[in-house]
């Protein structure tokens, strides 16, 4: 690590907390109905659609609107990936998707997860990417904002029963927060060298005679929903290592910033509509604590390089550059790292299957924690919130009093329906990778024997689950076992996840507000981001220590003992 | 249901707003104002487009300066249902996604210190790249690659690491990124240098 190194950190990270602050006021009053640019075509929406956009919905309402658009946004994708051999903007002529690959990927797409079982250059068609996935890009991200709205309102005042209306929200969200954000970052991304084109791809005949093809696409839009929306899926194969999606270290940096922004934003929205911003403060300071930690053992791991490696006679000055491209160098691939795993996104601009051991179980641990450091855009707000809903109750059992947040009574129904969706991600996680690696079916897919392999299955779950997307790339994952399985949990993870959240939110929309008085545990302070990020860790992280050690853990020591697989 | 409507009528709308509309309209402006960058930064002599300012491709000639190995394969061309090594292919990126205690990894780290020439090499000269597609080495790689190629082309080592220096990229903004250098550009630098 170097000085310079941290300089690079800092400055991307100091960008994303002076852009969150006006966005997030700016979301606030487009959740409030308050900014209206593009009123015609809201209005239009909306008559179409028929619905009456002041009109509130309670909780159960709300959630199944979610619910009914969500499954509208799958069928249609389902359906464009399996006929886009037949449909146009299809230059390459790729065939349809196979009925599991097409489950899989519209499921991921619609759960913000973008897991890909696919590579973009050579399965997708430029028709697919644009009117397909990054629709979802947009729609699933907007499902989720949408959501954080619902639920932040539930804490604003007392004894209402109406969160909103999901449509009015989803439909603002994209056209006012998410479209024009994606519109500017696109051109700055086509500046910075990434395609935007209808035309096929190219031929070159390279100096030395033979021909190369190079993949093109309208991808520089797409690319910048995939971070802002913080869903990840790249365009082409790699990812953003790919030189035509993360061309140069200027790109990376932006691709940090995009999605890091709208879920550090969210927590002052949050506060914002609170009526409270410290509120919000204290959320954003325990996730950018955990991403500077993060990014700091990532930084550090990769740096000291691979100790096999080194005594082959490799210098180790670079650090591990197996999987990794030159021209962005560690610390923004540290940074990318920390904030793609800890925000929900998922895209990658390095391969964290060949990262060192512990450089590889920080993203993995971030994920396992739950998605909230950030977390994803809106799912990252309502999971730390569920886990401020937890640590109140913990402090509360302390000190013998019934517990409060922000002047809501938190009572046995709303930590029963926490827990159940607290616990949805290592019941997930956990019990489809112990079936997978002693299913044979399922333990083919793994690449790397010795602990190694058991980190792949692990990864793939638990990207799956968290609705995060980026893989331990090794593992084979387009077989009908992993892209059934995965699907599955991907959608628990989404759903069985939000469904219980909105209702914790129904609950403590209809109760009471109490002012403070003197015996009010305070949830703006140190103290309570301290029990804050100890309940994360405790909470979200413990139950997975087991299997990191069986996996990364045992690696890391295997390595430094000299022993290979 | 009362909800159907809506649900279909968002997913559609949005469909037609911001998955034609409005790249439609960006992919036409963009094209217009950054024709250039749009469509790939090609690179192009005599007129033929010889490949992309932005992706690496294979060299193994003496003459010219070598890219990082690369993992990339293609269907073999005798049966398709198998993968052939192939560095390079832009057609399909790929990384080997091997993991730090691999074996596979660490025979072929063996092999290409082996011919990489005096020990310790640089870190990037005997990893393969993420993309498979790096278009770039580092200027130590770049360094030790300089009296063979400046041999094979009977110019004076100066000069040709002259012309490596020309090729190099510092950080973005003094202090972004990692320093680099583009064989692909340095590469046909050399083919006009004299």
């Amino acid at each position: 690590m170097t000085l310079l190194g941290w300089a690079q950190i800092a400055s991307v990270l100091a960008l994303v907390l002076a852009a969150a602050v006006p966005l997030g006021r700016y979301i606030a009053a487009v959740a409030g109905g308050r900014v209206a640019w593009l009123r015609p075509v809201e209005v239009l929406l909306y008559r179409v659609a028929g619905i009456d956009p002041a009109r509130g919905q309670d909780w159960k309402g709300y959630a199944l609107a979610m619910l009914a658009a969500n499954a509208a946004g799958f069928v249609l994708l389902f359906a464009i990936l399996r006929l886009q051999g037949v449909l146009p903007l299809n230059p390459q002529g790729l065939s349809g998707m196979s009925s599991w690959l097409a489950f899989n990927t519209a499921v991921s797409f619609v759960t913000n997860t973008n897991w890909q079982a696919y590579s973009g250059e050579v399965a997708a068609s430029y028709l697919s990417q644009m009117a397909g996935l990054a629709v979802q890009n947009f729609l699933s991200a907007s499902t989720g904002i949408a959501l954080a709205l619902a639920v932040s309102r539930a804490f604003a005042r007392g004894g209402v029963r109406e969160l909103g209306n999901f449509w009015a929200d989803f439909t603002r969200v994209t056209l006012y927060v998410l479209l024009p954000l994606a519109v500017v970052l696109g051109l700055a991304f086509v500046a910075l060298g990434i395609p935007q084109t209808f035309s096929g791809y190219v031929t070159a005949t390279t100096l030395e005679g033979a021909e190369q093809t190079i993949p093109l696409g309208p991808a520089a839009f797409q690319i910048a929903i995939k971070h802002l929306g913080t869903n990840g899926g790249g365009f082409f194969g790699v990812n953003s290592v790919h030189p035509l999606e993360g061309p140069n270290a200027i790109a990376t940096a932006l691709q940090i910033w995009a999605q890091a922004v709208i879920p550090f934003a969210l927590c002052l929205t949050f506060g914002r509509i609170v009526g409270d911003i410290r509120q919000g403060r204290a959320l954003l300071a325990v996730m950018v604590g955990f991403v500077v930690l993060a990014t700091a053992a990532i930084y550090a791991a990769e740096a000291a390089g691979n100790p096999l490696l080194t005594a082959l006679g490799v210098d180790p000055a670079m650090g591990n550059m197996e999987g990794k491209d030159i021209r962005f160098g560690l610390p923004l691939v540290a940074l990318f790292t920390a904030t793609t795993t800890g925000a929900s996104c998922g895209a990658v601009n390095a391969m964290l299957d060949s990262f060192t051991p512990l450089g590889g179980l920080v993203p993995m641990f971030l994920i396992q924690l739950g998605e909230v450091l950030p977390g994803g855009v809106g799912s990252g707000l309502y999971g730390i919130l569920v886990f401020a809903l937890i640590a109140v109750f913990v402090a509360g059992l302390m000190v013998g009093r019934t517990p409060e947040y922000l002047g809501k009574k938190v009572q046995a129904r709303e930590i029963k329906l926490a827990m159940l969706a607290v616990l949805i991600l290592p019941t997930v996680i956990l019990g489809f990778t112990a079936v997978s690696v002693v299913l044979p079916t399922a333990a083919s897919s793994i690449q790397d024997a010795g602990p190694h392999g058991l980190s792949e299955m692990l990864y793939a779950y638990t990207s799956a689950a968290g609705n995060n997307g980026s893989a331990f790339g090794g593992l084979t994952s387009d077989t009908p076992w992993l892209n059934t399985t995965l699907g599955i949990a991907m959608l628990l993870g989404r759903f069985a996840y939000a469904v219980p959240v909105m209702a914790i939110a129904g609950s403590l929309a209809a109760k009471a507000k109490a002012p403070d008085s003197a015996g009010t545990f305070p949830t703006h302070g140190p103290l309570f981001a301290g029990l804050l990020a100890g309940v994360i860790l405790i909470l979200g992280g413990l139950q997975f220590l087991p299997a990191l050690s069986l996996g990364p853990i045992a690696e890391h020591f295997t390595m430094l003992a000299g022993k290979t697989f | 249901m009362s909800v159907l409507r809506p649900a279909a009528t968002m997913v559609v709308g949005f469909t037609l707003i911001v998955g034609l509309a409005v790249p439609a309209i960006l992919t036409q402006l963009a094209g217009a104002v950054m024709p250039r960058q749009a469509g790939g930064s090609l690179v192009e002599r005599d007129g033929r487009v010889v490949g992309s300012a932005l992706i690496g491709q294979n060299f193994t000639g003496e003459r010219y300066f070598h890219p990082r190995p690369s993992a990339t394969s293609a269907p073999d061309p005798q049966d398709s249902s198998k993968a052939v090594d192939a560095p390079y292919n832009a057609a399909a990126s790929a990384a080997s996604q091997r993991g730090p205690t691999s074996q596979v990894l660490l025979d072929a780290v063996k092999e290409r210190v082996a011919e990489a020439g005096p020990v310790p090499v640089p870190g990037d000269a005997i990893t393969a790249s993420g993309s498979g597609l790096d278009p770039d080495i580092s200027p130590e790689n770049a360094a030790r690659q300089v009296a063979r190629v400046a041999r094979a082309r009977g110019l004076p080592e100066e000069r040709v690491r002259a012309i490596v220096a020309e090729n190099t990229t510092a950080p973005a903004l003094g202090f972004l990124g990692a320093p680099r250098v583009n064989v692909l550009g340095l590469n046909l630098a050399l083919d006009t240098a004299r």
